[in-house]
């Protein structure tokens, strides 16, 4: 029986990369577009230091409009875009693009919920200090809030990882798209359960991880 | 050294305006120790704001070593800042740096080379006493010694002035004793010109060589230790104006 789970381990070891591939980039666009637009997003709140009531509705509606597309729906109405991203909508690096779009709303939220723990009395003293803007982001918030930043980023991962099984509708591929294919369609419990537990133990691994560096990061 | 001329602020709040500070005028002399006190709400905070412009006027100067900062263009304001020295009621050190590092921080902001800085950071730190504590976190000090630390970063790129917002309100007695002090020693050492918001009289009284009374967003009375108009004494009760001017008629009599 066990054997039997193993019989596509060509096709797993595959799966995997996908995975990674897909989860890796949507996590360092949520880390380069995603940590910024959350800055701003904290910045252009009301009473925070750059209020601005325009520019505050205008990302929070897009924020919001892409965090509540269901997700299979997004990827489908994205394909024009991704088409003209990447060249192609189908396949591991065109699943990106969508899963990417999600990652940056998603992960923004999380920073600006992170940066918005930080006490008010920070910001001034490095104001009364003659901090910059992006001195006061590097060397105030950015140090203050970097265990919830961790945090939030370990959590959109395990959203990713999530997000990325339904990749296959796409041609994505991945552990999840295996699971189905391979598990699922063809009657295979062993091979599905194989995947899952696959799936398990990358979920484990990010958490875990995600909050050992948050905790060592934590020095209050 | 420094003196405001008619400054004002207002804030908007749900039920209309709330007028913070109504037009102000103060001089603060070189090398004093100038207290404001008022009960809370008077409008001390925001006053101290608007002498580094963390609060911008609505109306009034700024005149700080004879120059207007109200009209300084935003890089100009920041060297400035840079040169005006702030500590807070609740320390507001950096939680996720060592002692060193905050001390290190605002040269930073300066621009000044690494190895200036590691020497400045050691004297500012052995000059508030916490030489030792210069590895660890702010979590790992007592109220007092956070204080401290946010005096000798406050210190680190020489201020002429040096801004304070009810600095002991959150200490116990003995520790703002030991803080007092090292105000006191920072203002006779080094000739740094000190405004010190509080609502406490005593702090007034054991540190300051001018008091101005704020009121409602107003000032009502500036007296000075010199003129003989107040006296260092344990004080008793009745409104701060009461207290200081109380004080001071019966040691006359």
């Amino acid at each position: 029986m066990l054997e039997n789970a193993f019989k596509y381990q060509e096709q797993m070891w595959q799966s995997i990369g996908e995975t990674f591939v897909m989860v890796g980039i949507s996590v360092g666009a949520a880390v380069l577009l995603g940590l910024p637009l959350g800055t701003l997003l904290y910045f252009c709140r009301k009473g925070q230091l750059y209020e601005n009531k325009k520019l505050s509705l205008v990302l929070n509606t897009l924020v919001n409009i892409v965090r509540s597309f269901p997700f299979l729906l997004l990827v489908v109405a994205m394909i024009p875009v991704t088409r003209l991203i990447v060249g192609t909508a189908i396949g591991t690096i065109a699943a990106t693009v969508p899963l990417s779009i999600v990652a940056i709303a998603y992960y923004s939220r999380l920073v600006e919920q992170a940066l918005l723990e930080i006490p008010r009395g920070t910001t001034e003293a490095a104001l009364s200090m003659g901090a910059s803007r992006l001195g006061l982001i590097f060397k105030f918030l950015y140090v203050e809030a970097r265990s919830g930043l961790v945090l939030g980023l370990t959590t959109s991962t395990i959203s990713f990882i999530s997000f990325s099984t339904v990749m296959g509708v796409v041609g994505g591929g991945g552990v999840g798209d295996f699971a189905i294919r391979y598990g699922y369609q063809r009657y295979e419990t062993e091979v599905m359960a194989y995947a899952i537990v696959v799936m398990i133990v990358l979920v484990q691994i990010v958490q875990f991880s995600g909050s050992t560096i948050a905790r060592l990061l934590d020095k209050k | 050294m420094l003196s405001l001329s008619r400054i004002s602020k207002s804030f908007e709040v749900k039920d209309g305006v709330y007028q913070a500070v109504d037009s102000v005028t103060l001089e603060v002399e070189k090398g004093s120790i100038h207290g404001i006190i008022g009960a809370s709400g008077a409008g001390k905070s925001t006053l101290l704001r608007l002498i580094n412009l963390l609060e911008r006027p609505d109306e009034g100067s700024v005149i700080l070593n004879g120059r207007e900062m109200t009209v300084l263009p935003e890089k100009l304001l920041r060297q400035e800042r840079q040169k005006i020295g702030m500590i807070f009621q609740q320390f507001n050190l950096v939680a996720n740096v060592s002692v060193s590092r905050n001390v290190s921080i605002p040269l930073e902001l300066a621009g000044v080379p690494k190895r200036e800085r590691t020497e400045r950071v050691e004297e500012c730190l052995r000059f508030v006493g916490l030489a030792d504590k210069a590895g660890q976190y702010p979590a790992q000090l007592s109220g007092g010694q956070r204080q401290r630390v946010a005096i000798a970063r406050a210190l680190a790129n020489h201020p002429g002035l040096l801004l304070c917002d009810e600095p002991t309100s959150s200490l116990d007695p003995a520790t703002t004793t030991e803080i007092l002090g090292v105000l006191k020693h920072i203002n006779e050492k080094l000739g740094v010109t000190i405004v010190i918001v509080t609502h406490e009289m005593d702090v007034v009284k054991r540190l300051c060589s001018h008091v101005s009374v704020m009121e409602d967003g107003r000032i009502v009375d500036t007296f000075s230790r010199a003129d003989g108009e107040f006296l260092p004494a344990a004080s008793s009760s009745g409104s701060y104006r009461e207290q200081i001017l109380g004080k001071a008629r019966e040691d006359y009599a």
